[in-house]
């Protein structure tokens, strides 16, 4: 292992902080290793992967797979770079001690994954901002990159999701099996407005995000006095009754065929059809289908940021703290006279509300919707983006909605894989057996989710200078 | 003096004279647990500005009483009024925004919210009204926690702890302040210091405290008059120093060497 070593001699707290070194993530040296690391890999890939012998008659040919190669060498690369992140962090972590336990002030210097998230947020902002473009460029065309658009707007559909959930599971504390039932309140909202009584998705989505909420209110109420165990069973039953009445209600929803031919989302007034008074046509372009796709991907985008943007304000709130705070100790919350019954209540009805978002979203990008859209896996798969990603934590939830949705896509597209095992592969198959494993991985590695850090809601710029007389020993 | 203690009387004794009314006032009251009793009955009087203090063995219903004034478990019989208010069906948040604190049994702060937060949720109560004020004075109360503002309150020490669940119920400017067994656990040293802070927050500013300890030494020499408990009766009153000479609460509670 060539990651920085260290000594890593525990420094007793008394000791001047001189006599510890701190790694730092030294980017170039990284860099430089994973470099050599993908050259090695290049020069073994040469005889092992670059060519395939293909037999026609008595020929054999040879198939050059630079592309193969490519993807091969940056992966190796990328991952080399990768450990050598998380050495350097960990190298970093043991040989300085926490800042939050230390019993000295302690200087910290950011470390690694501090370092990444810096720049990381914009980034991936940028990335999703730029994405439909960026797809069009790889891809080489506007056809070409409906897939990838599409899989684009099917995660930030459950990033929303999982933001939303956030609300209710990593802020609050209050686990919810259930969740996916305002997401289907939702998008029956938008279905049955629209088709009834023609409302326009505009007009709709703020009625279904407050019909949500007060679902959400409703099913509140009930579970008012329940944690943990009991509350999960309740609000999962909630989330079933929701989607049987869904179902055997069929005056109102249609039953298990579901309600189809639901309304396009409009740009403002302005359908995305081929015809005079269309979209393309007001501005003068030509049409194309997949501009239906990209208004489509920025409107999600869009919802999920806003999602973001409440929970970040809500969170430097009063209410916000007393969710926080409800978590850590409800009986603490009320001897300081928090309204827990209220709290609890914000807190479902904002989640709810943005569930009801998503799912009034849902409906107008699918033009159908049926109960079957709706069933627990649903839940589960939220549930299970908000705590990979880490509980509380917005960019965890991200990222953990980026790997729970997008991860077995892209396994879908591992065509190389048979190259490695043989025509017969197929890793389609082995999609969901693969994901399981990392699933218990993660769960081994990073038990409390991939960003577990709560980040506090202030932070303190000035640091006041304490006398010594303070700081001595003994002094408590 | 009288050497028998002050069985079974409540106002006998005391020196805070005149009539004036208690500031909180438990009457008869009778708090189960299930089917369990665990008040028998307790009447009890805070006046303004005393620091009164709870004493009695483990099991004794000494926390029982504190959670019953804050209406968690809820008192079946009797009655608790604060500042002429009849508190003993309110809720347990209405309760606390009557502006009594309580600095609960365990410490019970948020272990993954920041000292800083901590306090914030401390103010909640007067909406953060004065915030800063409030403050600078629990840090110059409690230095410690001023050094600590931006770390997490679960990674704070058990005394540091301890400062923190009373900076935060100071916080909301409390007219009484409920301290349930402020010496759990920690140091003799540290038991010194924050008893030390007490005094000193009940003669600078007045304010009312109502103290439950087990550490009866510490807390009969701090407080201006206490209450003897047990299991669920008031047994013995008087003033600390009374109760600290008298022989059975220093059989029961001080022998065997107070520190």
């Amino acid at each position: 292992m060539t990651a920085p070593s260290t000594t890593t001699t525990t420094a007793p707290a008394t000791t001047s902080a001189d006599t510890v070194v701190p790694v730092r993530f030294d980017f170039a040296a990284a860099l430089k290793d994973s470099l050599k690391s993908a050259a090695i890999a290049f020069g073994l890939s040469i005889p092992i992967l670059a060519f395939k012998t293909d037999q026609s008659g008595g020929d054999i040919f040879l198939t050059p797979r630079w592309g193969l190669v490519a993807i091969f060498v940056s992966i190796i690369f990328g991952v080399r770079l990768l450990q050598h992140a998380f050495m350097a962090t960990k190298a970093y972590r043991l040989a300085t001690p926490d800042p939050h336990q230390a019993t000295e002030a302690v200087h910290a210097e950011p470390n690694a994954f501090q370092k990444v998230s810096r720049f990381g947020i914009p980034f991936f902002l940028g990335i999703a901002i730029g994405f439909p473009f960026l797809i069009y460029l790889i891809q080489g065309g506007m056809n070409e990159s409906r897939y990838w658009v599409d899989l684009g707007i099917l995660i930030l559909t459950y990033v929303m999701l999982g933001w939303g959930l956030n609300i209710v599971v990593g802020l609050a504390g209050l686990l919810d099996l259930g969740y996916v039932a305002f997401y289907a309140v939702g998008a029956y909202s938008y279905a049955l407005l629209s088709t009834t009584f023609g409302l326009s998705f505009w007009i709709c989505l703020p009625v279904a995000g407050i019909l949500a909420a007060f679902w959400g209110i409703i099913l509140g109420f009930p579970v008012l006095r329940l944690r943990g165990d009991y509350l999960a069973i309740v609000t999962l039953a909630f989330g079933e009754i929701v989607r049987l009445v869904l179902i055997n209600w069929v005056d109102l929803t249609n039953g298990g065929a579901g309600i189809s031919s639901i309304p396009r989302a409009t740009f403002f007034g302005l359908p995305f059809t081929a015809g005079e008074g269309g979209f393309a046509d007001f501005f003068g372009i030509e049409y194309h289908g997949m501009q239906r796709m990209i208004f489509l991907y920025y409107l999600i985008l869009a919802l999920a940021l806003l999602t973001n943007f409440v929970t970040m304000r809500l969170r430097k709130l009063p209410v916000g703290r007393a969710w926080e705070a409800l978590r850590e100790d409800e009986i603490a919350c009320r001897s300081l006279g928090i309204n827990t019954t209220n709290t609890k209540l914000t807190a479902f009805a904002i989640g709810a509300m943005f569930g009801g978002f998503a799912g009034s979203f849902f409906a107008v990008r699918q033009g159908f919707v049926s109960p079957e859209s709706f069933n627990f896996l649903e839940s589960a798969i939220i549930l299970a983006i908000v705590v990979l990603g880490g509980m509380g934590s917005q960019i965890g939830v991200a990222i953990g909605a980026v790997v729970l949705v997008g991860g077995p896509e892209v396994l879908r597209n591992l065509g190389f894989l048979t190259a490695i095992f043989g025509a017969g592969f197929d890793p389609n198959e082995y999609r969901l057996l693969l994901f399981g494993a990392g699933m218990v991985a993660m769960m081994v590695w990073r038990p409390r989710g991939l960003i577990s850090e709560r980040q506090p809601s202030v932070f303190l710029k000035e640091r006041k200078a304490i006398s010594s007389a303070h700081v001595k020993e003994g002094h408590g | 003096m009288s050497t028998a203690g002050i069985p079974l009387s409540v106002d006998a004794g005391v020196q805070p004279g005149p009539a004036r009314k208690p500031l909180l006032s438990v009457r008869g009251v009778k708090t189960f647990y299930g089917n369990i009793i665990a008040l028998k009955g307790v009447d009890l009087d805070v006046h303004e500005g005393e620091i009164v203090t709870l004493i009695g063995a483990n099991g004794a219903g000494k926390s029982t009483l504190m959670m019953t004034i804050f209406g968690d478990p809820r008192a079946r019989e009797g009655t608790i009024t604060f500042a002429g208010r009849d508190i003993t069906r309110m809720p347990t948040h209405q309760i606390a925004q009557l502006s009594i604190a309580q600095s609960p049994e365990g410490r019970r702060i948020f272990g993954r919210m920041s000292v800083f937060e901590n306090l914030q949720m401390g103010a909640s109560i007067n909406k953060m009204a004065h915030f800063n004020e409030d403050l600078e004075r629990v840090c110059t109360l409690f230095p410690r926690l001023k050094e600590r503002l931006q770390q997490r309150g679960g990674t704070l020490s058990g005394g540091e702890q301890q400062m923190l669940a009373i900076a935060r119920a100071l916080m909301s400017r409390p007219k009484l302040l409920l301290l349930d067994e402020p010496s759990l656990g920690l140091a003799p040293l540290i038991v010194k210091q924050i008893f030390t802070i007490i005094k000193e927050l009940n003669e600078k500013d007045g304010m009312t405290v109502f103290l439950v300890e087990q550490n009866a030494y510490h807390a009969l020499r701090l407080a201006h008059r206490g209450y003897v408990m047990v299991t669920g009766n008031i047994t013995m009153s008087g003033s600390g120093k009374e109760l600290l000479e008298n022989p059975q609460v220093r059989a029961a509670y001080l022998e065997g060497g107070h520190h």
